[in-house]
């Protein structure tokens, strides 16, 4: 889910699609407007690294093809 | 750049041809109650050469909490001394009495909640004491833990936790004492390793350790993890590799593990199937007994104990597969459960129930 809105006590906005809730942030390090974020439980529990989670299909495609055929 | 599919059909083709060159069956286990729903529902299972079995842990934390514990919570609900506040999928798990929580319904004596930020204001507003059903891995914990601290800093004083937390390293450990574990690596949670990170597992690495790999939920991310233990186990390793990366680190969450510490510390717990395992359940600190359930009310220790016929037990443990119980969608749904595993959403019997089982 995506940090909409940094709301008083540690809390924020953050929506999936038309869905969008308010969660506590408290066990985030420094929890920013854009971030995507794991809700559990109605807690962000760690940021989502977007760069990774965008070249998440050429790294597993890479790995395949590490193959130990050799 | 390469389609979802391709990718998948690239990853499965890696695993079959690992696979047949390990030349044995190979047990893997997939150490968390998500996991379990995820492969089935995604079908992983169904892609997986017939050498690879897929073998559910002790993952799903309703499933693990001994049943006493739920007679506990039903006693004390009764005696009108607190408030029971619960996630909702301990409703209906039956306690050694057959009764659930769910047959309360309706008195006023139970609340449910999906969060635990939601305890503060609602025992605010309680007259009597509000005792929080605790129960989950390392991904809950530190929510608990955190609106047990944002309550105090309120000055709510009436809310109370029920602890039931249990610790997943330790539960591994426990598994692969048993000399006839059979287990050839672990698909390691996501999510609990979002909190505890990597360095949580380096007893894997160790003498009568087995390959690690932490995994996300996604298809692709199950079965890069499923190659990534195959061919680890090709090459008789036994490392902890991360293909969750995205999520989780190294160290994990330091934030919530410094909440859990601050508050919690280990102590040795019934886990339903297993017995006591040493150091893997966390209770309060001594410095905050009043708001340790099990101490103010004096509750009894939670005893575990099995409906008639139901292997929940077994299951949980990984030495039997759902259908092979007599009760398995008979006697036993998801609508009419008779064992945990059947209650929860991410137990395992409801798992093969809504899912089917291999292939």
């Amino acid at each position: 889910m995506k940090i909409e809105k940094i709301l008083e006590g540690k809390k924020a906005l953050v929506s999936q699609g038309t869905v969008s809730v308010k969660v506590d942030v408290s066990l985030l390090e420094n929890p920013q407007p854009g971030d995507h974020v794991i809700v559990h439980a109605g807690f962000a529990i760690e940021t989502l690294s977007l760069a990774e989670a965008e070249e998440r299909l050429e790294l597993f495609r890479r790995m395949a093809e590490l193959t130990g055929d050799a | 750049m390469p389609t979802e599919r391709e990718v998948a059909a690239e990853l499965v083709s890696q695993i079959e041809k690992t696979t047949r060159r390990i030349g044995r069956p190979i047990a893997l286990m997939e150490v968390c109650g998500t996991h379990t729903v995820e492969l089935r529902k995604k079908a992983i299972h169904s892609l997986l050469p017939a050498e690879i079995s897929l073998i559910s842990g002790p993952g799903c934390p309703v499933c693990v909490t001994p049943a006493g514990y739920v007679d506990n919570a039903l006693l004390l609900a009764e005696s009108g001394r607190a408030i029971i506040a619960t996630f909702g999928d301990m409703l209906k798990v039956p306690g050694a009495s057959g009764r659930a929580l769910s047959s309360l319904s309706g008195r006023g004596l139970v609340k449910v909640v999906y969060s635990p930020s939601e305890l503060t204001d609602f025992a605010r507003q309680s007259a009597l004491p509000v005792v929080f059903l605790a129960v989950g891995f390392e991904t809950t914990i530190p929510t608990v833990v955190s609106a047990l601290r944002e309550a105090l800093n309120a000055g709510v004083e009436n809310l109370l936790l029920y602890t039931a937390f249990k610790t997943v390293p330790p539960a591994l450990q426990f598994l692969l004492s048993n000399p006839d574990h059979g287990i050839d690596g672990f698909i390691l949670p996501g999510h609990v390793s979002v909190i505890i990170g990597e360095k949580a597992y380096g007893f894997l690495t160790a003498d009568g350790g087995r390959p690690g790999v932490i995994t996300g939920f996604e298809s692709l991310d199950m079965l890069a993890g499923i190659l990534m233990l195959v061919r680890q186990i090709e090459k008789g390793q036994r490392r902890v590799e991360n293909a969750y990366s995205r999520a989780v680190k190294q160290e994990g969450n330091p934030r919530a593990l410094a909440v859990m510490e601050r508050s919690l510390e280990p102590r040795n717990d019934v886990w339903r199937g297993l017995g006591v395992i040493p150091g893997a359940a966390l209770g309060l600190r001594p410095e905050l007994a009043a708001y340790d359930a099990e101490k103010s009310f004096s509750l009894p220790p939670a005893r575990d104990a099995e409906a008639p016929g139901c292997i929940c037990s077994r299951v949980i443990a990984g030495k039997a597969l759902p259908p092979q119980c007599a009760l398995f969608g008979k006697r036993c749904t998801p609508d009419d459960p008779v064992g945990p595993c059947m209650v929860s959403s991410e137990g395992t019997c409801a798992a093969y129930f809504r899912y089917g089982a291999r292939r």
